[in-house]
């Protein structure tokens, strides 16, 4: 049951997104930025937690689990650090998908070349 | 020819893009790369011993991984014209969107070009992403301490 409820869940959340880029002058870089806002503010309502919860990777593998890891990162650094936690977690849970995607991009661009 | 005329004619042979078509296309890929991720924690969880936090965190960077080669061999534009919001919002479009960034520019040189374009479509995500992040967390910690 945990696939369909997070193919339930992603699959909702691209719909909604296919539709504000159909039916708005929106780019797809304004609808990630959106997700992502969002994201944050769910995470801070506490429901990104709830998300998780139900549809498990079906919720983490979408933009919006960048908004929540960067609230949460930013949140249990203050809880660890006070204020300066804010700045130096921030980042912290994030860091692997930013990480990672510089990294393989990078690797990947000096070894492929552009097809045409 | 005035304005308005010309608007008409225009629009006249715009293709039409069938909009219902193209949300349910992206809820069912959408869908199908959440499902993906969601059983590649399932093995990570049951056959590697890992935490459910940990799997999360090894499966975002798979997921990050095969999209960044699949779009530096050239597969991934096109599924993305096709599918989408169903390949743009899961976290294979903020990989997409560096690595074709960053391959379109590589005749620009190093500095000039990948350098100066690796961020260009993924930057606003961590840009608005930081801001929103950080003051949704201040107002986290003086809402719940």
């Amino acid at each position: 049951m945990n696939y369909l409820s997070a193919f339930l869940f992603s699959g909702i959340a691209c719909f909604f997104a296919q539709v504000l880029l159909d039916n708005t002058k929106l780019t797809p870089g304004h609808v990630t930025s959106i997700f992502t806002v969002f994201g944050a503010f769910f995470a801070f309502l506490g429901i990104y937690d709830k998300f998780i919860a139900f549809a498990g990777a079906g919720a983490t593998t979408i933009i919006s689990n960048f908004g929540y890891s960067l609230y949460k990162g930013a949140y249990l650094g203050f809880q660890e650090q006070g204020i300066i936690g804010l700045f130096s977690g921030l980042l912290s849970r994030s860091s692997c998908a930013i990480t990672g995607a510089v990294l393989f991009s990078f690797l990947f661009v000096l070894i492929f070349k552009p097809k045409d | 020819m005035d304005k308005e005329k010309y608007k008409k004619i225009v629009k006249e042979f715009t293709p039409k893009e069938n909009k219902s078509k193209n949300a349910f296309l992206a809820f069912l890929i959408g869908g199908f790369v959440g499902a993906i991720a969601e059983v590649i924690v399932t093995i990570l969880n049951h056959c590697f011993a890992l935490a459910r936090g940990d799997a999360y965190f090894w499966t975002c960077l798979i997921v990050i991984f095969t999209s960044c080669l699949l779009t530096a061999l050239g597969f991934f534009d096109n599924w993305v014209t096709k599918a989408k919001a169903g390949l743009i919002l899961p976290t294979t479009g903020f990989a997409h969107s560096i690595t074709s960034a960053a391959l379109d520019y590589k005749r620009d040189g190093f500095i000039t070009g990948i350098g100066a374009n690796f961020f260009k479509l993924a930057g606003s995500v961590i840009l608005y992403g930081m801001i929103s992040g950080f003051f949704f967390a201040i107002l986290g910690v003086i809402f719940y301490g």
